[in-house]
């Protein structure tokens, strides 16, 4: 169950619109390693997670991120909010305003909207967590690339590297919670079987004390 | 062994509570919505003053006994462990099967 806090995790305050920066960042909201992408993908993988650890991490980073995409939609809401339609015209945003105006819609900077398949839950914690990994790495990478556009925008940079900041936190966690469950494995047949699916191995919930 | 006795017979009903934390709990959920179109009503103020404050107290007081349901009161429980993540997620079977 779910509550919302009224307020942003890390403050937005952009006072200088530009929509150009506005459909680079977007993709952090709905794009291939955007934060619905990522919320999504932690708050599935959980319901495999073989210990209470792995089950706890991923339900509460995939909470942080929703925040998260709350930070990344304020961004882009902020960064559209008084333009001018020449603005609009000649900044490259005029595909997304003819579909969107400027409402807040979950698509890649490059167009293509959000889908389910930008994240996997394969129902194998170990191929789970390789992937939660990956895709703290991949989100940033993108907020790295962001961050070399908007370098001399301090209103919009500040948020931004708080985003990327917690990307790096967030991996070292899953490293952690992957650990918790090698710990459980057998060293004979580390990676060669799905812990929460198959019978008789080891690494089932039931033989972990956490 | 008799203080132990008493120590236990003092100890909510674990379920029990539980069903009444989700029962106020929707209450809420559905005067917030209510009370989001209608910001002035004080009949709906006064349902949401009462039933807010027993879930608050409610959470604090399982908290307390069985871990935290919420963030915002796991200073209530056992404070050499972090029960938040030692007790069950909502989706295990009950009775502690995994």
């Amino acid at each position: 169950m779910w509550n919302y806090e009224k307020r942003l995790q890390y403050p937005v305050n952009i006072t200088t619109p530009n929509a150009q920066v506005a459909q680079f960042i977007m993709s952090q909201y709905g794009g291939p390693d955007g934060e619905i992408g990522a919320s999504m993908r932690y708050l599935s993988q959980r319901f495999a997670a073989p210990n209470r650890i792995i089950a706890g991490i991923l339900t509460d980073v995939g909470t942080e991120e929703l925040a998260h995409l709350e930070i990344v939609s304020t961004i882009v809401h902020q960064l559209t909010q008084n333009l001018s339609m020449e603005e609009i015209e000649n900044s490259g945003f005029g595909p997304y305003y003819i579909d969107h105006t400027v409402g807040i819609w979950p698509q890649s900077a490059g167009g293509i909207p959000f889908n389910a398949c930008e994240f996997q839950s394969k129902g194998d914690p170990i191929t789970d967590l390789f992937e939660s990994l990956a895709a703290e790495q991949k989100a940033r990478s993108t907020y790295d690339n962001i961050l070399r556009v908007v370098k001399n925008m301090p209103e919009v940079a500040d948020p931004i590297r708080f985003l990327r900041a917690r990307e790096v936190i967030h991996f070292q966690r899953f490293g952690e919670a992957l650990r918790s469950l090698q710990e459980q494995l057998s060293a004979k047949n580390f990676y060669a079987f799905n812990p929460s699916f198959d019978t008789g191995v080891t690494g089932k919930i039931d033989e972990c004390d956490c | 062994m008799l203080m132990q006795q008493n120590c236990e017979c003092s100890k909510p009903d674990k379920e029990q509570m539980m069903c009444q934390i989700n029962e106020v709990s929707f209450a809420i959920n559905d005067i917030l919505l209510f009370l989001d179109t209608h910001p002035h009503n004080h009949e709906a103020m006064e349902f949401y003053r009462k039933y807010a404050r027993i879930r608050h107290d409610l959470l604090k007081e399982y908290a307390k006994y069985f871990g935290p349901l919420t963030v915002d009161t796991a200073y209530e429980s056992d404070e050499s462990k972090w029960q938040w993540v030692l007790q069950p997620w909502p989706w295990e079977n009950q009775g502690g099967g995994k």
